[in-house]
């Protein structure tokens, strides 16, 4: 499970931040996502991985916190999750206002000679 | 009862600008003189505040004030701490942004919807990253203050700023990332995200969490360095300060303000006592990366057309020389160096309110902004906003203003921008004091003050320069039409200078006793996690 989730964080920032370098304003916008799902379940791993256990606390016995993963980095990464969102979403607008005014999709504003 | 009165005005300087900012969303856009006038109420408010708190950090010091929000105990819920350094810090941000919104009331505020909503959640999240005792909510406060400054740097639209907002926006993206993976590492490390608790914990853990939490203090160490625009992570500075608005540039000088806040604070806080090595690179680093920084802003300045180039550029300059002063490491020139940022903030931000009135006759600058009153169809109702009489002999006291920035800027006697470089000097020389002996400051000083040195040369250069050129133009074509509510502002940031030039001495006895207590984690550690001291009861 720690290898799938390493893996899988791994590959979303690499190619989060290829996108990110290129040219075209589409494709950084995908790259920001992809870095920030990369960050999100990173943050989300910082609670420890459970495997094969009952994600709801068992109200008839006493509660032992060792059985269950840190609740905290999942509050921090819904934080992240609603920020990154909305912050998104406004560079999506400021893409569509560049494409807009320019006429052109490149992140520079105009094509390169 | 005043002590609790005193203990609870310590989150207005958030709770007031959110709300004020919220209040204003539901006024129409056309009663711009309500939108204004409670703006600043609201601002003034915020600067009164900040002013008691200013006295009140000094009556509890070495203490810290500790608020718990919401009433739970220091480490498991957010706590916003007030000591001195964030008390300076708040009242050096508040009154620029009194300032720019003085002077937005000129006329910019026509240019795009909603300003004082927007600068009043930049406000909030500003102050609120100067209070918090949390890294979580730090970063919370961050992305507040970066989500409107966004939308400000694109006030009055434009290709230009539309460009360079794209740009900002990417860059501090992913500089987001950065803090978030900083701030996971660091919990997954130690458990805690509480700063004080932290740094009392990072003594006690075992040699690998640290690394872990060292590599998640890398992450936010690059998070900042980009806000404050280190070089090589400055590239993004000259495009988007060149690119905003008069009054969204004044605001912004404060942004990496922020920077330097929370270096300064997490570095003393977490690595003060540290023995890995880590506070040793980093003071390499920021010494080192600083200084190129520097390099980079003066040959920007000399190579600047403009004025909003050359603005942009000693931003940088002024980045490099606070930067290289961190990396020294000395808590004598760590007081000097927040008194130098005092001094360039407010100086910068004269600045970059006077380029515009200064540049509005040129074509330049007048084109693009007739261009976005046009895209935003404010002709028709020009007629009733020319209040304001216009001031004869504008250009004399754009003129006067213009050598004052300069002067400052340079660090020319006998303002607070000379007196900040001066001590910087002799504290490298007499780092005891001026009775004792002097010593030779190492390599690392000399290269300091060299650059220092020539970094103000060659910013005499270009403001000359350009000072000649706009000012000592034959008048017929040089006329400029200035509002009276856009002079008051840079005279007022222009009079803090020299307030703090002829209070030297008591400012600097307030923050040499800052710096002591900063240097001292014990003191912030003891004071969030030590139970019920101030809590004003």
């Amino acid at each position: 499970m720690e290898i799938v989730l390493s893996s899988g964080i791994g590959i979303f920032a690499a190619s989060g931040l290829w996108l990110i370098l290129r040219p075209r304003t589409f494709q950084v916008i995908m790259g920001l996502s992809l870095l920030s799902y990369a960050v999100n379940l990173f943050i989300f791993a910082t609670g420890r991985l459970k495997l094969d256990a009952a994600p709801i606390l068992d109200t008839g016995k006493a509660i032992d916190p060792a059985a269950y993963t840190d609740p905290v980095p999942q509050s921090l990464v819904l934080t992240a999750i609603v920020i990154g969102f909305a912050t998104t979403a406004l560079f999506l607008v400021i893409l569509l206002a560049l494409r807009g005014l320019s006429g052109s999709d490149h992140v520079n504003g105009r094509e390169p000679y | 009862m005043i002590a609790v009165f005193l203990h609870h005005i310590m989150v207005l300087p958030v709770i007031l600008p959110l709300i004020t900012g919220a209040l204003l969303l539901f006024i129409r856009e056309h009663s711009r003189r309500l939108k204004s006038a409670l703006a600043l109420v609201s601002t003034g408010f915020v600067v009164l505040i900040a002013a008691i708190l200013i006295y009140r950090a000094q009556e509890l010091a070495p203490q810290a004030d500790v608020y718990n929000l919401g009433n739970w105990a220091a480490p498991f819920a957010i706590v916003f701490v007030l000591d001195r350094l964030s008390a300076v810090f708040l009242l050096m941000s508040v009154l620029t942004a009194f300032c720019a919104l003085i002077y937005v009331t000129a006329h910019w505020d026509r240019l795009g919807a909603h300003f004082y909503s927007l600068s009043q959640f930049f406000l909030a999240g500003i102050n609120g990253v100067f209070l918090t005792g949390d890294i979580f909510n730090l970063f919370v406060f961050f992305e507040v203050m970066l989500a409107a400054s966004y939308a400000l740097l694109m006030h009055g639209s434009g290709l230009a700023r539309v460009r360079a907002g794209a740009h900002y926006v990417t860059v501090n993206l992913v500089a987001s990332s950065c803090f978030l993976l900083g701030a996971a590492c660091i919990y997954g490390g130690s458990g805690t995200l509480n700063m004080a608790d932290l740094a009392s914990r990072l003594a006690l853990l075992p040699e690998d969490t640290v690394l872990i939490c060292q590599i998640g203090m890398g992450f936010l160490g690059i998070a900042f360095l980009i806000k404050v625009g280190m070089w090589p992570l400055c590239f993004w500075v000259p495009a988007t300060y060149s690119a905003a608005a008069a009054p969204v540039g004044a605001l912004f000088s404060i942004t990496g303000k922020v920077g330097f806040y929370v270096i300064l604070r997490l570095s003393l806080l977490l690595l003060e006592n540290d023995t890995t090595g880590l506070h040793a690179a980093l003071c390499q680093i920021l010494f080192y990366g600083g200084l190129i920084t520097l390099i980079v802003g003066f040959t920007g300045v000399l190579a600047s057309q403009n004025l909003s180039r050359l603005s942009a550029n000693s931003v940088l300059a002024s980045t490099g020389i606070v930067l290289a002063a961190m990396g020294l490491d000395h808590p004598a020139l760590t007081a000097i160096t927040v008194y130098y940022i005092l001094s360039s903030t407010f100086a910068l931000a004269a600045f970059f309110l006077l380029i515009e009135p200064v540049e509005r006759n040129q074509d330049i600058a007048a084109n693009v902004l007739a261009v976005t009153m046009e895209v935003y169809g404010e002709d028709e109702e020009e007629e009733e906003d020319e209040i304001g009489f216009y001031i004869p002999a504008t250009a004399a006291i754009l003129g006067a203003c213009f050598t004052l920035c300069a002067i400052l800027l340079i660090g020319m006697p006998p303002l607070s921008g000379f007196i900040a470089k001066f001590m910087m000097i002799t504290g490298l020389f007499w780092p005891q004091g001026p009775a004792r002996a002097y010593i030779l400051p190492d390599i690392q000083s000399w290269l300091f003050i060299i650059f220092l040195v020539l970094a103000g040369f060659a910013q005499l250069i270009a403001m000359t320069r350009s000072g000649i050129r706009l000012f000592w133009a034959s008048l017929d074509t040089y006329m400029p039409k200035v509002q009276i509510s856009e002079i008051i502002p840079i005279a007022v940031l222009l009079t803090f200078c020299f307030t703090i030039s002829l209070a030297a001495e008591p400012v600097m006895r307030y923050l040499d006793s800052m710096a002591a207590e900063i240097y001292v984690p014990a003191n912030y550690i003891h004071s969030v996690l030590g139970g019920a001291i101030n809590k004003g009861e």
